[in-house]
């Protein structure tokens, strides 16, 4: 296969990520938008009810408040670009120091949650489809059904209520620190980590269940079956390569959500990474902070989104092998 | 390739559900043992939110015993942080739970539905702008968005329901959207616009009473969803604010006693639990055909 823009593969890589890019830029304005248009006065915020009105009028020249939206808005996503992030209005510090260590804290733990949900999802679900309308599929179906429903609070407690008040296997607040050694890393995440791979796991399994289910019926299907080959193998090696595009869409949005999911897990288990970092700066009000983070979590997602969707591009033949 | 499955599924769940009504065959008679638990359960929970004052045992700001009682006889379910009785603080709890969880999702789905059925009646450049404008607001995650939002707006149960209602609302507009396309097309539409009727004629009289089933059972989801999102807000501290408690906040409120192996956290949070499992074995007995594709979270 050559590379060149001729082959539709390669045009339609290029389209989806350049669409990636301008939402993402379009992703930036809402939420500059969604912080700065909407009622509420941050200098007010800062100084309290009491403030007298020149206080507030030295702090808004300051921050460069009376600056026109547009201006603040370019100012504020070039700076970004560059890396600069800004300060923080509750700590004065730097923002992008702020969230450096504690964004690889959260990809840690995001990382290591689907490194087990998605092997486990994948395998789950073509058991499901082996022993299909059986008993273990039924119960599969009915407690995936049911974690689908579960907030992840719930989830989370209830493991630390067991694991580690009853039994004492495991830490109940994951702390995590640079230089920690290895095993006391795992040790510290398993339990959120468990926690993250609940919830996610019964989604992708019904939904790879169902994708492998709907290759099934296929003719090539039946003449594995007629050659006499081990049902797992025709699973595995006949229907799960043809069910693989539906598979990775939904494994890439659940990674999505998992990102998104982190953050409550994270209040949970006092978990030093992004979610937490956000959501403290929500109650403080301290926006520019709230900016970057929703940012950042928003450029995940969208980069997320993009890589299912190109994955599903690539995972097309007719597309990798154009006539 | 997975909307356009949906959107088959979907019409197939339409024909469905059409048949079934036309049959006027009684729905409690075809339910299966699944969907008539969760049904006792909603009308548990539902009848205890409404009732609250003759059902609860004491009052729901009252100091009845010690902090983190176990259950007993007195206390059916213990007692909180500060010795007021759990049981009567759940149903209190649950008339916040429901009416910010509920009103969230009737606004979603009256904006939702409503802009649904304009951009595929309308098409063109309506359809156009409004589409790609739910696909933006779709392509931030909800709980980002929403704490993005509440960081500078004051926080109190307007706001709740405005945010989480118009949040919603993008999940609505794509599916009434979807739903409205198929119907738009069809002879009784096209006739009723050579009658000359107008855009809003068209909406509430041709296209709502024939998308009225699919968008009926995507309420229940809708409405278990906004139950977990509003808990997941106030467990964060930044949706129901005390005094007034729903079942996120308790959790909240209890969080510290489970390190002590006090339990009375995993009550809420089991309520919240048992509320989203009901409506979803509910839903889900009616979209037997579909539960494969159903969504997640988010």
């Amino acid at each position: 296969m050559t590379v060149s823009l001729s082959n539709p593969l390669v045009m339609m890589v290029a389209k989806r990520t350049a669409l990636g890019f301008l939402l993402l830029i379009a992703i930036s304005v809402v939420i500059f938008a969604g912080t700065e248009m909407l009622p509420g006065d941050v200098a007010q915020s800062i100084l309290g009810q009491s403030a007298t009105p020149e206080a507030l009028a030295n702090l808004r020249a300051e921050m460069g408040l009376n600056e026109p939206a547009h201006t603040r808005y370019f100012n504020w996503f070039g700076g970004m670009l560059q890396g600069d992030l800004g300060t923080s209005l509750s700590s004065g510090s730097d923002i992008s120091e702020m969230i450096a260590s504690r964004l690889s804290n959260t990809l840690f733990l995001a990382g290591w949650s689907a490194l087990v949900a998605v092997p486990l999802a994948i395998f789950l679900g073509m058991i499901a489809v082996h022993y299909r309308d059986g008993f273990i599929d039924k119960f599969i179906s009915m407690t995936t059904l049911a974690a689908i429903s579960l907030p992840e609070f719930f989830i989370g407690y209830l493991l630390i209520m067991f694991f580690a008040v009853t039994w004492n296997l495991f830490p109940s607040t994951s702390i995590i620190y640079e230089g920690m050694p290895f095993l006391d890393q795992m040790t510290a995440i398993a339990l959120p980590c468990a926690t993250l791979t609940l919830v996610v796991l019964a989604h992708m399994m019904r939904m790879t269940r169902a994708a492998i289910l709907n290759v099934m019926s296929s003719p090539y299907v039946e003449t594995a079956e007629l050659k006499g080959l081990s049902p797992f193998k025709i699973i595995f090696h006949h229907a799960f390569p043809n069910a693989i595009s539906p598979i990775i869409t939904v494994v890439v949005l659940n990674m999505a959500y998992l990102v998104v999911g982190v953050v409550v897990v994270e209040i949970i288990f006092v978990y030093p990474g992004m979610g937490q970092l956000l959501v403290d700066h929500v109650t403080k009000r301290d926006v520019p902070v709230v900016q970057a983070a929703g940012l950042i979590f928003a450029a995940i997602y969208i980069f997320l989104n993009m890589f299912a969707d190109i994955m599903a591009i690539i995972a097309n033949p007719r597309l990798r092998h154009p006539k | 390739m997975l909307v356009r499955v949906a959107n088959g599924a979907w019409a197939g769940l339409f024909g469905l559900m059409s048949n079934a009504l036309e049959k006027r065959s009684i729905m409690l008679v075809h339910l299966s043992w699944g969907a008539r638990l969760g049904l006792l359960g909603l009308i548990v929970f539902a009848g205890s939110a409404i009732f609250a004052p003759w059902v609860a045992p004491y009052g729901p700001d009252e100091v009845v015993g010690d902090v983190w009682e176990p259950i007993s006889a007195q206390f059916w379910l213990g007692t909180d942080q500060i010795g007021r009785d759990l049981l009567t603080r759940l149903i209190y709890g649950a008339r916040n739970t429901f009416f910010v969880a509920g009103a969230a999702t009737l606004l979603s789905f009256f904006m939702g539905s409503f802009l649904g059925f304009l951009a595929a009646v309308r098409g063109g450049i309506i359809d156009q702008s409004l589409s790609r404008l739910n696909d933006l607001m779709m392509a931030i995650p909800t709980l980002i968005f929403a704490l993005v939002v509440l960081s500078v707006l004051p926080v109190n149960m307007l706001t709740l329901i405005l945010v989480m209602g118009v949040l919603d609302s993008t999940r609505v507009f794509r599916l009434s959207r979807a739903v409205a396309v198929d119907i738009a097309v069809l002879d009784f539409v096209e006739a009723a616009r050579l009658r000359g009727e107008k855009t809003l004629w068209i909406i509430f009289r041709e296209i709502l009473p024939n998308a009225l089933t699919p968008l009926f059972a995507e309420f229940g989801l809708r409405f278990a969803f906004a139950v977990l999102f509003l808990s997941t807000l106030s467990f964060l501290g930044l949706g129901i604010q005390p005094p007034e408690a729903d079942w996120g906040s308790m959790v909240k409120e209890n969080k510290d006693g489970i390190v002590f192996g006090i339990p009375a956290a995993l009550i809420p949070a089991g309520a919240i639990a048992i509320l989203t499992i009901s409506i979803n074995l509910v839903v889900d007995s009616i979209l037997s055909r579909t539960t494969s594709l159903k969504g997640g979270r988010g």
